[in-house]
């Protein structure tokens, strides 16, 4: 049996009178991929920016590596271990991949010229070559502006960033909602190597197909509450369709 | 499409390594290259119609100091612009570090006249010209970081501000003793023989300039903040504080312009910079630094900066009207941002 790695309970957030987390638990264990699905508006956004501390609940505990914890920043997160692909797609289109890998976290030169802030560019290429090779990511250039890209493989440098750099947690915001088949494949497979490394992954997506691949449990979210926990191994869509519009429900869920 | 795909390699099947693109995909891309091939012909057919007269040591050393201050100016410019910002305060708030250190240097002489003070004065004067420029740079720099007001606002406030300023101190009036001896040397002083010591300074802090801007980190979250400040912010960039650094820069380098101007002019000039802003800012634009941020760099901007000055230079040899000066400016610059736009829209389709 994995361990838990994330547990958060009874997580409200507001937005002026707008309620987005109405008592939202969440649990993710290493060494396993947990789908958070959920309708338009049920709070899917909302959940996974207190969770990767983009922002912060107004009430609810939160524990990590079984130590209660207050995720006050994206750094404070970090440090933890957890990463984060957002949706939008945050990466700077004017850098090269290899920039956009060790954005915020350059490496310097040794001796005095590091420590004036000058970087060691060519230690940053070789390791980002490494690290996309490793994880598959194909790119015909190191040193052209992500920005030249294809929507595939800029997506494909936002999640190798965050998978080369999380320890512990990855958080995938519809990670594959702008790629082609054969691009979203090669996600779905990095998604995979990260799980048999021993992390925890925890992917948000509108795609039932692709949550049924992928996912060894399904948490729903509907209207800012947990509604229902499935086995990714014995659920239809019909099931997580029922849950997500609240056709159907458990008692224990919440 | 097809060859982009062709292109594709492999790097998972460890064949091949994802190339570097050679130096002439590289230098091609971006507009610095052709605007640098302007300025080399506007050059050679200066040179070619008049070489008499163009390509002596006299135009070349008043090229260059018309250049100096400019291009100090157009350093931190870069940078603003590179973070998707604009100052349009630089060429007031250089007035007003002028005023403010020869209004000191008077005040710390006999009879306020500061014509024979010495070196200890002089430094004072630096000084007080480099931090009243980054008091509004500070200035310009929180309330465009931490209050969010668009820099065009904040910097157009400012700019009024620092003039209005200036004329309050000096009651309108130019200050006109400047130490003789900041004079002789910073001012019309040469080393080496023939090179103004002006341009050594105004080349100094353009390497620097240069250099910060390309090999550092500061560059490196300059870059990626006008690329994309969300991306950057949670990248854990922090943006404030760095946005506050940009504009505190600048105001520094305009004093520092400001010092070198009255070292030069041997008076404030209070009326001389009203279009020094506008005229860097093209420079920098001109240069192939991206209005929309994330682009750029300081060698473009140096070229940029000599377009002009050596159009005027070859309009005043050939007698063409100086008239024209500014028209020919404004056509090439639109041109570069028309390229510019053109280049992002193929880039971001793609």
């Amino acid at each position: 049996m994995s361990e838990l790695l994330l547990d958060a309970k009874d997580l409200v957030k507001h937005y002026g009178s707008v309620e987005a987390l109405r008592g939202a638990s969440f649990q993710a264990f290493a060494g396993e991929v947990v789908a958070l699905i959920g309708d338009n508006g049920a709070g899917k956004s909302t959940l996974v920016k207190c969770l990767s501390g983009v922002q912060q609940p107004d009430s609810g505990e939160l524990r990590f590596d079984g130590k209660q914890v207050v995720l006050d920043s994206p750094t404070t997160a970090r440090r933890l271990g957890i990463e984060t692909v957002y949706q939008d797609l945050a990466v700077a289109p004017d850098l090269d991949p290899a920039a956009n890998l060790f954005l915020g976290r350059e490496l310097r030169k040794p001796g005095l010229l590091g420590r004036l802030g000058v970087l060691d560019k060519a230690a940053m290429r070789r390791r980002a070559i490494t690290e996309f090779s490793q994880l598959g990511v194909r790119l015909q250039s190191i040193d052209a502006p992500i920005g030249s890209l294809s929507g595939g493989q800029r997506q494909s440098v936002a999640v190798a960033r965050s998978v080369v750099w999380a320890s512990k947690l990855v958080f995938m915001d519809e990670p594959t909602a702008a790629l082609g088949v054969v691009q979203r494949e090669r996600v779905l497979d990095v998604i995979k190597k990260v799980r048999d490394a021993g992390m925890g992954v925890v992917l948000i997506s509108h795609n039932m197909p692709e949550v049924l691949a992928v996912a060894d449990r399904i948490e729903v979210l509907r209207l800012g509450r947990r509604v229902a926990r499935f086995s990714g191994s014995d659920v239809t869509v019909e099931q997580l369709v029922g849950a997500m519009t609240g056709a159907l429900s458990q008692e224990d869920a919440a | 499409m097809t060859t982009r795909s062709e292109s594709t390699v492999d790097i998972a099947n460890g064949d091949v390594e994802p190339t570097r693109r050679s130096l002439w995909q590289r230098v091609s891309g971006s507009n610095t290259v052709w605007i640098a091939l302007v300025l080399v012909a506007l050059i050679v057919v200066f040179s070619i119609a008049r070489p008499d007269a163009f390509l002596t040591l006299f135009t070349a050393q008043t090229l260059l100091i018309e250049a100096a201050v400019l291009l100090v100016l157009g350093v931190g410019m870069t940078f603003v612009i590179i973070t998707s910002g604009i100052d349009l305060s630089v060429g007031s708030v250089l007035i007003f570090a002028g005023v403010m250190a020869a209004k000191t240097m008077e005040g710390l002489s006999p009879r306020s006249d500061s014509t024979g003070a010495g070196w200890g004065v002089i430094l004072v004067g630096l000084l007080v010209a480099l931090v009243s420029g980054g008091a509004w740079g500070l200035v310009n720099g929180l309330l465009i970081a931490r209050a969010k007001i668009p820099p065009l606002i904040v910097t157009l406030g400012s700019f009024g501000a620092a003039l209005g300023a200036a004329q309050l101190i000096t009651d309108g009036s130019d200050v006109r003793t400047v130490p003789k001896a900041l004079a002789r040397t910073l001012g019309s002083g040469t080393s080496l023989g023939v090179v103004p010591n002006l341009v050594i300074l105004a080349v100094l802090i353009t390497v620097v300039g240069d250099l910060v801007l390309r090999t550092t980190r500061f560059g490196r979250y300059t870059y990626a903040i006008g690329s994309n400040e969300e991306a950057a912010r949670r990248a854990g960039i922090a943006v404030t504080r760095h946005l506050v650094t940009v504009y505190l820069m600048v105001g520094v380098l305009a004093g520092l312009a400001g010092f070198m101007s009255l070292a030069y002019f041997r008076t404030t000039t209070i009326s001389g910079h009203s279009t020094d802003n506008l005229n860097v800012i093209a420079a920098v634009v001109l240069g192939g630094t991206s209005l929309f941020g994330g682009m750029g760099s300081i060698i473009g901007t140096v070229i940029g900066i000599f377009i002009p000055a050596v159009l005027t230079k070859g309009f005043v040899i050939l007698h063409v009207q100086a008239f024209w000066q500014p028209i020919a400016v404004s056509a090439v610059l639109v041109a570069a941002v028309w390229f510019d736009q053109v280049r992002r829209r193929a880039r971001d389709q793609s």
